[in-house]
């Protein structure tokens, strides 16, 4: 059987079993814990508590500033020691509200008790999830009632739970689709009640045979609702690419998945959703892969968020070798860390502690035009000429030859025989151009 | 934790494919040529193939120290470069011919254009045309066991009969590497099963060749015809081995077929209307000079802008 897929993309180690087969453990955080204001796309939220204020687990410590930005929810109760700039895993700093946690959970009032979705209104549920803060769990961070809010909920047709995890290494949500799927399933449910044309299609690559059962299983009877096995190829799961699996649509970088009639989750943030929706429980964990060869015991947690990154490791065993690189994220598009001492935040999806650096280990040289990197664009782009544009730093160039299409996937690089590092300059020159577009519109008002 | 942490922009995992790997793979499936070359031409043959190689690695070797580069020697380039140029040496030419060669194709055509990547022809191929026209005697004469004999193209060309057959194993004069149909084959299919080249260039060039030879060779479908142009000259080499270099093709997809088709037609014209042997080369060069132009057309929308301006 073949499955639908994109034209492109690699096929890089997945060293998914180390960690598969292990299921989410609870870890209960010891040391104090941080809560970034800015740990999603958009404006930073604003803090509403100070410092020697009690908080308890579930409050909103940290409100939306805006329409696109996004509340920030404390994970414990205990003590807010500070209110100061911190590092996160990308190297950005935050100011961050600093928790003492106290052990005890005391969790604000009504946490956890059931509703009813199908007695709320469409409003409610939004805002129900706005105050939980939700946000893109798969790495972007994009504020969920944002994405769950377009012009008109009618010319919704597809909203996709993206469970294709192409990312080697990470096995969160593939444990969550194994352990949780009637989780999965009520959030579902709850952004279908949004969009009343809508077909809900679970997209999972076919190299997870067993979630796939479990969630076809667990879907019996549910009209709206299939489980879409795709082919395991990255970059699978990055929206564009699992858009046009699903649907057959193509989008582009000016282009919004609603304006193509999609939504599109990761399944953390969907299991999210039903849990703020119909258990009244704010975004205050998620599932965390803690693994690599550098790692004793490779292991899934369903973190609290604000957790240190250096306590999960401790959680997972150590280390068995002296890691040459530690990885926020998968090794395609994670960020490498220069120190452990970052908290998890909404969207943390994996540390990996690799024994050997891939990137160390070859020197680049010079192109020879082979034309692998353009075979595995999923963007159809020519990374090769893309990159003599950056050399010179020519940006219209760059432009002309598509550059803001590319999402920094890493496909070139993984693919480049001379090891060059292309999407490092892509990564330059995109933010160039957007800073230069900026300025341009800046000067027109 | 003592140890400091790498830290480097994503990705951070990279393929085993390296410019080495490719290169030894390349020369690997020259091998046959190589191997049935010597057996066909004798001990000299050998000779010519290791001048020819060790020339081309000495002045990569020499021109880089020299200008105080990095030495590239060991990516395996140059042994491909100078395996070809030797191939492309009828059996009988004197050392100093492939010398010349190699250092012409490695110093002129590689290096001065900037070394690896960058020389905008095939440096054997240029090689190749470069001798052609300077040694144009020497160059086309094919002896076997000191017989001197006309190769199986200038045969037919003459209206006489050719053995389709020996020029498929290979029984025939011609250069080193290029008599054995079979032996290039091989090579061909090790490096598409390896994933090193793609089918698209030499079935499209061989394609387009058949069609082109087909409507004006005067001899319409008679497929004795049509194989012994198939299977004469420098055309399987040139097909699998020179029109898929990586550096002298376009990147894009599309590129490659425009390419490969006008390889195809040049080919055809100058195999039946031209007055040189080289046929195969001089289509080789004047296609690797359109490439930069080719690719300026082709670049392909991306995805999700298709049929938009």
């Amino acid at each position: 059987m073949s499955y639908a897929t994109f034209k492109g993309g690699v096929h890089p180690f997945d060293g998914k079993d180390m960690s598969k087969d292990k299921p989410v453990t609870e870890y209960l955080p010891k040391g104090e814990m941080v809560y970034p204001l800015s740990q999603h796309i958009g404006a930073p939220a604003k803090a509403v508590v100070a410092p020697g204020d009690e908080v308890l687990a579930g409050q909103i410590i940290g409100e939306a500033s805006g329409f696109v930005s996004a509340n920030v929810v404390s994970s414990v109760s205990g003590r807010v020691k500070a209110i100061e700039p911190r590092m996160l895993v990308t190297g950005v700093i935050s100011d961050s509200i600093i928790v003492e946690n106290d052990g005890e959970y005391k969790t604000v009032e009504g946490l956890g008790t059931p509703r009813d979705y199908t007695q709320m209104t469409k409003e409610e549920i939004r805002e129900a999830i706005k105050a939980a803060g939700i946000v893109g769990m798969g790495g972007a961070g994009f504020p969920t009632h944002v994405k769950l809010t377009p012009k008109d909920d009618g010319a919704i047709d597809y909203v996709i739970v993206n469970g294709a995890e192409c990312e080697p290494y990470l096995t969160s949500d593939y444990r969550m689709m194994l352990e949780e799927p009637e989780r999965i399933v009520t959030g579902l449910k709850v952004i279908l009640s949004l969009f009343e044309r809508a077909r809900g299609v679970i997209a999972i690559e076919e190299n997870k045979p067993e979630a796939i059962k479990r969630l076809t299983e667990v879907v019996q009877g549910e009209e709206r609702i299939e489980v879409r096995p795709l082919r395991t190829k990255y970059p699978q799961g990055a929206e564009r690419n699992l858009i046009y699996a699903v649907s057959g649509r193509k989008l582009n970088s000016k282009k919004l998945p609603a304006d193509m009639g999609c939504v599109v989750s990761n399944t953390d943030t969907v299991i999210s959703v039903g849990m703020a929706v119909c258990e009244q429980t704010p975004l205050m964990r998620r599932v965390v892969t803690v693994t690599g060869d550098a790692i004793a015991d490779p292991r899934n947690f369903s973190v609290k968020t604000g957790t240190n990154y250096a306590e999960l490791v401790e959680a997972a065993g150590g280390y068995v070798c002296e890691p040459e690189k530690v990885i926020a994220g998968g090794p395609m598009m994670g960020n490498a860390l220069t120190t452990l001492d970052v908290p998890v935040t909404k969207t943390s999806s994996a540390l990996l502690a690799l024994g050997k650096d891939a990137v160390a280990e070859f020197e680049p040289s010079a192109c020879i035009h082979c034309g692998r990197c353009v075979r595995v664009c999923p963007s159809g782009l020519v990374p090769q000429k893309m990159r003599e544009s950056c050399e010179r730093y020519d940006l219209d160039l760059f432009e002309k030859l598509y550059g803001m299409e590319c999402y920094e996937c890493g496909s070139c690089t993984y693919a480049c025989p001379a090891k060059l590092p292309l999407t490092q300059s892509f990564k330059q020159a995109r933010k160039a151009v957007a800073e230069r577009r900026r300025q341009a519109a800046q000067a027109a008002k | 934790m003592n140890g400091l942490l790498n830290v480097s922009s994503s990705p951070h995992a990279r393929s085993h494919v390296t410019t080495k790997n490719l290169m030894l793979d390349v020369a690997l499936a020259l091998l046959p040529a190589t191997v049935f070359g010597v057996y066909r031409f004798g001990l000299y043959a050998l000779c010519i193939m290791v001048v020819s190689v060790g020339f081309a690695v000495l002045t990569e070797y020499v021109f880089e120290t020299c200008t105080k580069r990095k030495v590239t020697v060991s990516d395996g380039s140059a042994i491909v470069t100078g395996l070809l140029i030797g191939l492309n040496m009828p059996s009988t030419v004197p050392l100093w011919i492939p010398m010349l060669g190699s250092i012409f194709a490695i110093l002129v055509v590689k290096q001065l254009f900037g070394g690896i990547g960058q020389n905008f022809m095939n440096p054997a191929m240029a090689a190749r045309c470069f001798l052609l026209i300077s040694f144009a005697g020497r160059m086309t004469t094919f002896d076997v066991d000191g017989v001197s004999s006309a190769t199986p193209l200038t045969a037919l060309k003459a209206g006489e009969t050719v053995d389709v057959a020996a020029m498929f194993t290979g029984f025939i004069t011609g250069t080193i590497g290029e008599v054995s149909v079979i032996a290039i084959l091989a090579g061909g299919i090790y490096l598409l099963i390896k994933g090193v080249i793609r089918w698209t260039i030499p079935v499209i060039y061989l394609g387009s060749f058949l069609v082109f030879i087909m409507l004006f060779g005067g001899h319409g479908l008679d497929m004795y015809y049509l194989s012994a142009q198939l299977c004469g000259g420098g055309l399987m080499l040139g097909a699998w081995f020179m029109a898929t270099d990586y550096v002298t093709c376009p990147i894009t997809e599309r590129g490659r077929v425009i390419y490969a088709v006008l390889l195809g037609i040049l080919t055809g014209i100058f195999r039946l209307w031209g007055s040189s042997a080289g046929g195969v080369s001089y289509a080789l060069i004047l296609g690797n000079l359109l490439v930069p132009l080719i690719e300026k057309v082709t670049v392909p929308k991306a995805f999700g802008l298709e049929g938009k301006a």
